[in-house]
């Protein structure tokens, strides 16, 4: 079962045409798998098109070219309302956890919403989805606004929202790089609770390579719109092949 | 916590913070974000300041040059010492005078604190007539200026936009290297970089020392960054100065628990639970 | 939300004193009704009285009361000014949410519409409209009405522009909401506040309209307002000046109040403001 591919991009293909200037090949022809609760982390520097990816295998963005299945369905030849229902299987995290909460809305709320389909029970769901979170006692946060939550908090809450839809992927990011150091390791450890509980995959895109190596089951590298390399963690970042790579490995200060 | 200084007493302190406080005023409270810090750089050394947001590292900095915001808060307590000159309690004016030289300042964000309208060559030519008066020499060492930071000397006539946010940094050292400050204050010079471009700038930043002979003091949240860089650290931790002493022996054997939490959280290795290391109980800098 | 906009406003010391002024106005334009001594409709044989103590602001050629008139032709002014800002902010709000947020040929056709109806002078217009449909209230604030949304729908656009792109709205679409829901629910909320400035700056643009159609004489006569005032006075300006300044300040202060107000709450709600 582990090896059923859920997420295929195949040959996936975006421009951005801007006025006044060149067009942006931000992602060319570039194909990716993400198994069954497999940890694939996509790392390249910032213009490697590893955002516009993300949101392209989210359905956010439509792209240019190739193909993006997901479960087995192809989201591209999908009715709209096929598209909204079968999307609901990936969900995504992103970086500035006080940008992906609607400041209007209290906790209570923006959990509810993630419950639209099916109404029912909503309360003692709500309390359960902050417990997996670690948001504990839970009923004290239903009426918090974001805004009176610590960073961490917030990042938990959007991260209670997006499992209230039971998905089978995760799309994060940079779901780090706001944050401490001290809060990292504890979003990171509860993506790999979330993991064991629910056999959830994650496509992580970072640009912070030791997180990539410790978190992921393999690596994808992006450069300038294209996957220059892929494969089991440990190699591509240890044992890199492609120039890219080992400039990229090598900058990284190392504490010894 | 703190460790005899591996730097010999003989070279000069060039600046110093004795027992600083420093405090946030508003209307109905009073912050205090900087509690009882002692700092001091040497001539020619490299020293870090780290710590987490929030810990006070870059409120130190701004006092260091004057740059508090003024009204809404104060030096409560102790004196900033520059070169032996007392400058506590300096005026805006008095501190007019002494901007970048001896201490000059580089940014996380370039890009605020270039002119948008002005050509990188006028922006480091004004940073130059404020010490070198004659005018003659401006354009030629302008020229020289950007060969020091590694940039053509076409650069001189392209706006800020149209560089990269690594040029934009290097133009922001040129600027400061105008004034020919013995020290430089960097403050989280690399965060919003890409890795290559922040390990190009700090190659750049250990040569530019070595060359010229100046002392840097380094505010940084990134470990890896002060262990290739600084010789010596403070780590700071809710306004306080938790641990100094030389780097290597801070990270080899560090004294205080959330240093210990700290290096362990940035090394992102797991632990025998297959769980990240983080930084536990009252160290811990998350609310949650 | 509400109780940090008021204590920002009352830090914004003209934006305070203009809303002052304004619920002064209101005030002052409900307890006329109560005081049966001042009708601005009685006649007597006090004819061009100047102010006194009899008659604070003076007289007019039939004996009638400025003062009277003056404190009836509030009524008219916010009337007119509240109703043609409300119409104008609803229509905005709602043309401009739509073409920021589907974007593409909707959006260019909304706004090139939109700036046709800024292009026309609103005078002309307005004084074609009470040509065919008669004076009256009605016909104004409809006018105001057509000629502002664009105002408020480009700030609107931008405001949506700006929000749609906002992680939380792809949050939102990720949980499968229908685009539909995404926008009332999300995007509008979140974007509606800088539009409040432009609806006050509107009143004044409402008001100032009145007095101008009225001024020359296309309103209708029971109407007692400031305009019909300075209309009929400006015959007697060199010598009974109080039949034309009081009224016509009263529509400066006014005018100007509401564009302070506008711009203070414009200030206040800008959340890269001073403060």
């Amino acid at each position: 079962m582990a090896d059923a591919p859920l997420l295929v991009l195949d040959q996936v293909g975006k421009t951005f045409h801007r006025r006044g200037s060149t067009p942006l090949a931000a992602v060319k022809a570039v194909s990716l798998t993400v198994h069954v609760g497999e940890i694939v982390a996509l790392v390249g520097e910032s213009g490697s098109g590893k955002s516009t990816l993300g949101r392209i295998a989210l359905g956010l963005l439509p792209p240019d070219s190739g193909r993006v299945m997901f479960d087995g369905h192809d989201l591209t030849g999908l009715s709209r309302g096929d598209f909204r229902r079968v999307r609901t299987g990936m969900q995504p995290i992103f970086q500035d956890s006080t940008a992906a909460l609607n400041p209007r809305r209290t906790v209570r709320q923006l959990l509810t919403q993630a419950l639209w389909q099916n109404p029912v029970d909503v309360e003692a769901r709500c309390i359960g989805l902050l417990e997996d979170v670690g948001m504990r006692p839970a009923a004290r946060f239903l009426d918090s606004y974001p805004h009176e939550l610590s960073g961490g908090q917030r990042q938990r809450v959007s991260i209670a929202r997006s499992l209230a839809m039971e998905p089978r992927l995760i799309i994060a990011d940079e779901p780090l790089s706001g944050a401490d150091v001290s809060i990292r390791g504890q979003v990171l450890n509860l993506l790999l609770d979330i993991q064991d509980k629910r056999d959830v995959a994650y496509l992580m895109i970072t640009h912070d390579i030791s997180i990539a190596r410790a978190f992921a089951h393999r690596v994808a590298v992006m450069m300038q719109g294209e996957v220059v390399e892929v494969g089991p963690a440990d190699q591509v970042l240890r044992t890199p092949h492609h120039a890219y790579t080992q400039r990229l490995v090598a900058a990284v200060p190392v504490l010894a | 916590m703190s460790r005899p200084d591996a730097v010999s007493a003989a070279s000069r302190p060039l600046l110093q913070t004795e027992k600083l406080e420093i405090a946030y005023v508003s209307r109905d409270s009073t912050t205090v974000a900087v509690r009882d810090a002692s700092i001091v750089v040497h001539e020619g050394e490299s020293v870090a300041l780290v710590g987490e947001s929030g810990s006070g590292k870059s409120t130190i900095a701004r006092a260091m040059l004057g740059l508090l915001p003024e009204g809404s808060s104060r030096i409560a307590q102790g004196r900033i010492l520059i070169d032996g000159q007392d400058v506590t309690a300096y005026s805006p004016r008095q501190w007019e005078g002494m901007r970048g030289h001896p201490v000059a300042m580089v940014f996380q964000d370039p890009l605020s604190y270039l002119n948008p309208v002005l050509r990188i060559g006028k922006q480091i030519a004004e940073s130059v007539r404020r010490h070198d008066r004659s005018a003659a020499r401006e354009a030629a060492r302008v020229t020289e200026l950007l060969e020091l930071v590694h940039l053509p000397a076409s650069a001189a006539r392209a706006y800020p936009h149209e560089l990269s946010g690594g040029m934009r940094q290097r133009v922001l050292l040129a600027i400061a290297l105008g004034c020919r400050p013995k020290l430089l204050i960097a403050d989280e010079p690399t965060t919003a970089l890409d890795v290559t471009t922040q390990a190009e700038i700090l190659a750049l930043l250990k040569d530019l020392r070595q060359r010229l002979g100046m002392a840097m003091l380094l505010i940084s949240h990134d470990l890896g960054v002060v262990w290739e860089e600084c010789e010596r650290a403070y780590v700071m931790f809710r306004s306080r100065i938790v641990e100094s002493g030389v780097t290597r022996q801070i990270f080899s054997a560090p004294q205080h628990p959330y240093t210990t939490g700290l290096i362990k959280a940035a090394k992102a290795a797991r632990n025998s639970d297959n769980r990240f290391e983080t930084i536990q109980g009252e160290f811990s800098t998350a609310v949650d | 939300m509400t109780s940090s906009f008021l204590a920002k406003m009352a830090r914004h010391r003209s934006g305070t004193v203009a809303g002052l002024f304004i619920l002064a106005l209101i005030v002052l334009g409900i307890l006329v009704n109560f005081v049966p001594q001042l009708d601005p409709h009685a006649l007597s044989n006090d004819v061009m009285e100047p102010p006194s103590a009899a008659f604070v602001l003076g007289t007019d050629e039939l004996g009638r009361s400025v003062l009277a008139g003056v404190l009836y032709g509030i009524q008219i002014s916010v009337t007119v000014g509240f109703f043609a800002a409300l119409a104008a902010t609803v229509l905005g709000v709602l043309i401009g949410a739509i073409a920021g947020f589907y974007g593409g040929w909707l959006d260019a056709a909304v706004m090139r519409i939109a700036e046709f109806f800024q292009v026309i002078p609103s005078f002309i217009l307005a004084a074609m409209i009470v040509a065919f449909a008669g004076p009256g209230l009605t016909q104004i604030i409809v006018v105001v009405g057509l000629l502002a949304w664009p105002q408020v729908a480009r700030v609107m656009r931008g405001e949506v522009l700006r929000v749609k792109q906002l992680e939380f709205v792809d949050a939102v679409r990720c949980l499968g909401l229908p685009e539909g829901r995404v926008l009332i629910g999300e995007v509008i909320p979140n974007a509606v506040a800088p539009v409040l400035a432009v609806s006050t700056l509107i009143v004044g643009q409402a008001i100032l309209l009145e007095a101008s159609l009225s001024f020359l004489g296309l309103s209708s006569v029971e109407l007692v307002s400031w305009g019909r005032m300075l209309n009929s006075g400006q015959r007697f300006l060199f010598n009974a000046w109080w039949l034309s300044f009081f009224p016509g300040t009263a529509i400066f202060l006014t005018v100007l109040a509401f564009n302070v107000f506008g711009d203070a709450v414009g200030t206040v709600l800008n959340p890269k403001g001073r403060r």
